[in-house]
C-alpha cells in the first residue's frame, strides 16, 4: 500500500527515480534540480538502489554518458534545469535522433540573462523541438506519477523516443506537498524490465550506433524518429490508464477541468492551474461559466484533442510562462490558436506572459483574465491579443 | 556492390546498422576526379603507397605483392603517386573524363608510353 508523505516535489522525483532503480544516472548539479541527484546519491549511499552514478563536469557530459549508457542497452536518467538543459542541446537531438528512451527530470527554470534561478518555462520551450517527448506536471504528485509512467511511454517499443517529465521550479520543486508515495515493489511491477532493441554491449549480435547518413538516407531516418515522437500520443493515454488501474490516479493527454460546458476558458500548463482550479472554483459559485484546460502532453503536441476540448468556449485565453521572443504569441499560444484554425468554432483567442523568472501570479491576476474573457464576449471585441500578467507598467 | 535505398519506414530504428562494415557498399570512388593508374613494368612492389592509402584502396594478392587499384572506393586523392619511389613513377593520376570508356590496358599505354 502507498503512503501519505509530505515532501519536496525535487523529493517526489528522487523517490520515483530510487524506485524506477535504472542502470546508470549521469547527472550535474544545477539549481533548482539539484537535490535530485543529490538525494539519488544519498539513497545509493544508503543502499537502497544500486544505481550507477556519473558524476561528470557538465551537462553536456551528462546527457553524452546517459546516451553511452543508453545504448549500451542501460535503463538510463537525469535531472536538469534552465542553463544545464540548454548546455545539453546539442546532445538531445543525439538521444533521439538515435531513439535511446531517456528519462530526465527538468526542474524547469528561467535562463540567464539577468541570472535568474527561478521558475519559468524558458528552459523546456526552448528544447521544445529536440524531438522529446514532454509532459508537464502540475504538482508533487504528478512528478512523481508522470516520471513513472514515463519509463514506460518512451521504452514503448512503437516509441523509443526520450522524454522528459518538468515540474515547475521552486513553485513545485522546493514546496512541500501532501502527496501519496506508492509501493515500492508495485512501482517496479508497473514499470516492468527494460529489453533494450539493439544494446551495443550484446557481441553476439553487434551493431553500430551513432553512423552518419549522407543526403540520401538522413530525411528518412528523420521521417522514422517523428513517427515514433507522434506514435507517444497512444502510449501516453495507454499508460496513463494503466497508472490509473494500478494506483488510482488516471491520466490523460490533458486535464480538462470544469470544461464541459465552459464559456470563457483559460488554457495553461504547470503549477499556475492548481491557481487557476481555485479561480474557477469561484467564479462557478457565482454562476460564470469558467473553466481550464491544463496542458500535459506538450510534444507531441495533441492539437486534434485539444480542438476538440475548445468547442464550447466562447474566449481564450492562453497563459505562457516564457517570452514569445519575436512570434505571434508565446509557443502554448502558437499551437493552441493553430490547433482551432481548422475547427469551424474558432472561439476569440489572447495570449499572457506570466511568472517569468518566478514572478508570482495570484488568484487576482486569474481573475483578471476572465474578465478580460467575458469583456470579449460581451463586446465582440480583442482589444488586446497579447498582454501580460503582474507585470509593473501596461504593456504596449 | 550498390547500396539499396529504403523508404522511410522501412530502415532501422535511430538509424542503427545491423551489418557492420557495410560502408564496404558506398562507393565512394564516384566522388574522383583524377585516378590512379598502375605501371606494373616499374612497379619495385615497396608497397608504400598500399602504406599511405587514407581508404585501403590499394588491392593486393595472396602473395602480399600490390595488384590494383580499387576503383569502387579510390577517392582519387594522388597519396599514392606522391609517395611512390621509383623514376619515372608507377602510379599516375589521370583526368577521369580522359579515362571514361577505356580499359585498363588502354589507359596503362597511354599514361605510361610518353
Amino acid at each position: 500500500m502507498g503512503k501519505k508523505v509530505a515532501l519536496t516535489g525535487n523529493e517526489a522525483a528522487a523517490h520515483a527515480i530510487r524506485q524506477i532503480n535504472p542502470d546508470v544516472i549521469a547527472a550535474f548539479p544545477i539549481t533548482p534540480s539539484t537535490p535530485i541527484p543529490q538525494a539519488v546519491a544519498q539513497f545509493i549511499a544508503d543502499g537502497l538502489m544500486d544505481t550507477e552514478l556519473v558524476t561528470v563536469e557538465s551537462e553536456h557530459s551528462a546527457m553524452s554518458a546517459c546516451i553511452g549508457a543508453a545504448a549500451a542497452g542501460g535503463r538510463v536518467m537525469t535531472a536538469t534545469s534552465a542553463n544545464g538543459y540548454a548546455l545539453m542541446w546539442e546532445m538531445l537531438y543525439i538521444a533521439s535522433g538515435m531513439r535511446l528512451p531517456i528519462v530526465m527530470s527538468v526542474v524547469a527554470r528561467a535562463l540567464s540573462a539577468p541570472l535568474n534561478i527561478h521558475g519559468d518555462h524558458s528552459d523546456i520551450m526552448g528544447g521544445r523541438d529536440t524531438g522529446w517527448i514532454q509532459l508537464i506536471a502540475e504538482n508533487s504528485q504528478e512528478a512523481y506519477d508522470t516520471l513513472i509512467q514515463a519509463v514506460k511511454i518512451a521504452e514503448h517499443k512503437d516509441v523509443m523516443t526520450p522524454a522528459l517529465v518538468a515540474q515547475d521550479g521552486f513553485n513545485i520543486s522546493h514546496a512541500i506537498e501532501i502527496w501519496e508515495l506508492e509501493d515500492d515493489n508495485k512501482v517496479k511491477e508497473f514499470i516492468g524490465d527494460y529489453e533494450p532493441l539493439y544494446p551495443l554491449l550484446n557481441t553476439d549480435e553487434p551493431i553500430t550506433h551513432g553512423a552518419w547518413a549522407p543526403p540520401n538516407w538522413y530525411f528518412e531516418h528523420k521521417m522514422n524518429q517523428l513517427k515514433g515522437l507522434l506514435n507517444a500520443k497512444d502510449v501516453v493515454k495507454q499508460v496513463g490508464k494503466e497508472f490509473g488501474e494500478a494506483f488510482g490516479r488516471e491520466y490523460g493527454l490533458y486535464e480538462a477541468y470544469k470544461l464541459d460546458d465552459a464559456e470563457y476558458v483559460i488554457v495553461a500548463a504547470g503549477s499556475v492551474c492548481g491557481t487557476t482550479k481555485d479561480v474557477v472554483d469561484n467564479l462557478r459559485e457565482n454562476g460564470v461559466k469558467a473553466g481550464l484546460l491544463r496542458i500535459r502532453l506538450f510534444r507531441p503536441f495533441p492539437f486534434g484533442e485539444i480542438a476538440e476540448a475548445l468547442q464550447s468556449a466562447k474566449a481564450i485565453a492562453v497563459l505562457d510562462r516564457v517570452s514569445p521572443a519575436g512570434a505571434q504569441g508565446g509557443p502554448l499560444f502558437s499551437e493552441v490558436r493553430s490547433a482551432l484554425y481548422d475547427t469551424s468554432t474558432r472561439a476569440p483567442i489572447i495570449n499572457y506572459t506570466y511568472g517569468l523568472g518566478g514572478r508570482d501570479t495570484q488568484p487576482k491576476h486569474i481573475n483578471s483574465v476572465y474578465e478580460t474573457l467575458k469583456k470579449i464576449v460581451e463586446t465582440g471585441k480583442i482589444e488586446k491579443q497579447f498582454d501580460c500578467l503582474n507585470l509593473r507598467g501596461e504593456w504596449r | 556492390m550498390a547500396e539499396k535505398l529504403l523508404n522511410w519506414d522501412e530502415v532501422l530504428i535511430g538509424a542503427t546498422i545491423k551489418d557492420p562494415g557495410n560502408s564496404k557498399s558506398y562507393e565512394t570512388g564516384s566522388w574522383r576526379v583524377e585516378r590512379p593508374v598502375w605501371n606494373p613494368d616499374t612497379c619495385i612492389q615497396c608497397m608504400f603507397c598500399w602504406v599511405y592509402c587514407p581508404d585501403s584502396s590499394i588491392l593486393v594478392d595472396e602473395n602480399g605483392k600490390m595488384a590494383g587499384i580499387d576503383y569502387d572506393h579510390c577517392k582519387g586523392c594522388g597519396i599514392c603517386v606522391e609517395q611512390c619511389p621509383t623514376k619515372p613513377k608507377s602510379l599516375k593520376m589521370i583526368l577521369e573524363s580522359e579515362a571514361k570508356g577505356k580499359t585498363l590496358k588502354e589507359l596503362r599505354k597511354e599514361a605510361f608510353s610518353k
